[in-house]
């Protein structure tokens, strides 16, 4: 990086582009009565998954790796169905795909199940992509063997999704293991009530049938930290208001996360976050 | 020699992977959403010129390589070695071997300026300049003034270099100027 590379990455045809797939998210929401919040992005705690790191701000606490706590925070307090547009920060994510500084746009839908969730984020991708169908896979179908180290499944994951070429796949069933902050189906409690969508090979969301137990969550978060601790990776305090919330009762809810940049990059055909992002 | 990270591997880093020393060409970083993170990187092995692809985890880090590109004048050969010398007036030499030349050879002309690359000191690649300038030694004789007809003939130069393609005024004794990297004809010198 030099001085002279003080130009903006994405061109103005990108840029316009973003400012018309914002307009839609927000008018796809408005039609549906989904409220727009904004929650810090600075906060005091950060996430236990040994795979999201936050980046730390001195004095402060950290910059958030997802709005996710608090709009559950939100939730909890009855605030009803809500979605948010906002930066997302992680720790040494930097790739074609990935910078750690992003736009996630992430809602929350009270009374859905991951099923009608689904079908609310193909809803969304056909209103800012264009019409397509959705073709539904398992993780198993995606990975093949599921019976190996989590390393080695999480390495064929993303191979799988990258392989997947052009078109929409929604990857269901996730194994118990890699539940995050989903509910086990209560029909098949080994594979978890959480889905992914892939677009054209890359990964663009991440939903659940929001866990609303607070002891599960506890037992979860204690198994992050001994995950954590087993990789030499630095320890997290659990976000106790985060637990609090959940327990006072979280309403029955399915929850999504986008990247938004990724949605703009396929949106306009472009290779690289290079081509969608002002600067980086 | 220091190691790197992944997360500073980039295009043109010398590391060594399996004891070769390797340049790193491209390096993506993979990571499902809730997933561990991984380096797929593509390296060009300096000793064999070939590519090789391999994933790390993110955060592991292996060993620099201790690779220099200089420039460096062709002195001689002696059958054997091909003999270079420092352009910075040191007039240090070093001599290579037909594994680090390769098919260099054939467009070595002495005083001319070549990339050598060094691991530890030693050479391990040699790259000609793009262009190089060389006498014919041996083609069919030159069609006198056919400069249009467009037909073309083989040529021998004096590294021992055989090309295609060279135009039919070319005489014995004409000097050519030939592009390196794909071996073809680019005009008459004199």
């Amino acid at each position: 990086m030099t001085v002279s590379d003080w130009r903006p990455l994405a061109d103005l045809s990108a840029l316009t582009a973003r400012a018309e797939l914002l307009d839609r998210t927000r008018n796809f929401f408005a039609a549906r009565d989904v409220i727009e919040v904004q929650t810090p992005l600075l906060a005091e705690a950060s996430v236990t998954d040994p795979d999201v790191e936050g980046i730390p701000v001195p004095d402060y606490g950290y910059l958030q790796t997802s709005p996710e706590y608090f709009m559950k925070r939100l939730l909890a307090a009855g605030v009803p169905s809500c979605y948010q547009l906002a930066s997302a920060f992680r720790h040494d994510e930097r790739g074609s795909r990935h910078n750690p500084e992003f736009t996630m746009l992430e809602w929350y839908r009270v009374g859905f199940d991951d099923a009608a969730l689904r079908d609310e984020v193909a809803a969304l991708c056909d209103a800012l992509l264009g019409p397509a169908d959705c073709r539904t896979l398992t993780y198993a179908d995606l990975v093949g063997d599921v019976e190996r180290p989590r390393e080695a499944l999480d390495l064929a994951f993303a191979e799988a999704c990258e392989n997947l070429g052009a078109g929409r796949y929604f990857i269901v069933d996730y194994p118990a293991e890699q539940a995050a902050l989903a509910r086990l189906r209560p029909d098949n409690p080994a594979v978890a009530a959480r889905f992914e969508l892939v677009v054209d090979g890359v990964e663009v969301a991440n939903g659940y049938w929001e866990l609303t137990d607070a002891d599960e969550h506890r037992r979860r978060f204690a198994a992050d930290l001994a995950r954590r601790e087993a990789r030499g990776l630095p320890a997290r305090q659990v976000d106790e208001q985060f637990l609090a919330a959940v327990a006072e009762g979280l309403p029955d809810c399915a929850g999504v996360a986008m990247g938004f940049d990724r949605l703009v990059m396929l949106a306009i055909g472009a290779r690289s976050l290079d081509e969608v992002l002002t600067f980086r | 020699m220091a190691t790197y990270s992944t997360n500073e591997f980039k295009a043109g880093l010398k590391v060594l992977l399996e004891g070769d020393p390797c340049s790193i060409l491209e390096n993506e970083f993979v990571k499902p959403g809730k997933g561990q993170a991984f380096n797929r990187v593509k390296f060009r092995n300096l000793k064999s010129g070939r590519v090789w692809e391999r994933t790390f985890k993110s955060g592991e880090s292996i060993e620099g390589a201790d690779v220099m590109d200089l420039d460096m004048e062709y002195l001689y050969t002696d059958g054997e070695f091909w003999h270079f010398m420092r352009t910075d007036g040191s007039f240090e030499q070093v001599a290579a071997g037909e594994a680090a030349v390769g098919d260099a050879h054939q467009w070595l002309k002495e005083q001319d300026v070549c990339q050598v690359t060094l691991w530890n000191d030693d050479p391990i690649a040699v790259s000609p300049p793009n262009f190089v300038e060389l006498e014919v030694t041996e083609t069919d004789p030159g069609l006198k003034g056919d400069t249009a007809s467009g037909g073309t003939k083989p040529a021998t130069l004096s590294t021992g270099a055989t090309i295609k393609g060279v135009p039919l005024f070319v005489n014995i004794g004409d000097v050519l100027k030939i592009d390196t990297r794909t071996g073809e004809y680019v005009s008459r010198v004199r």
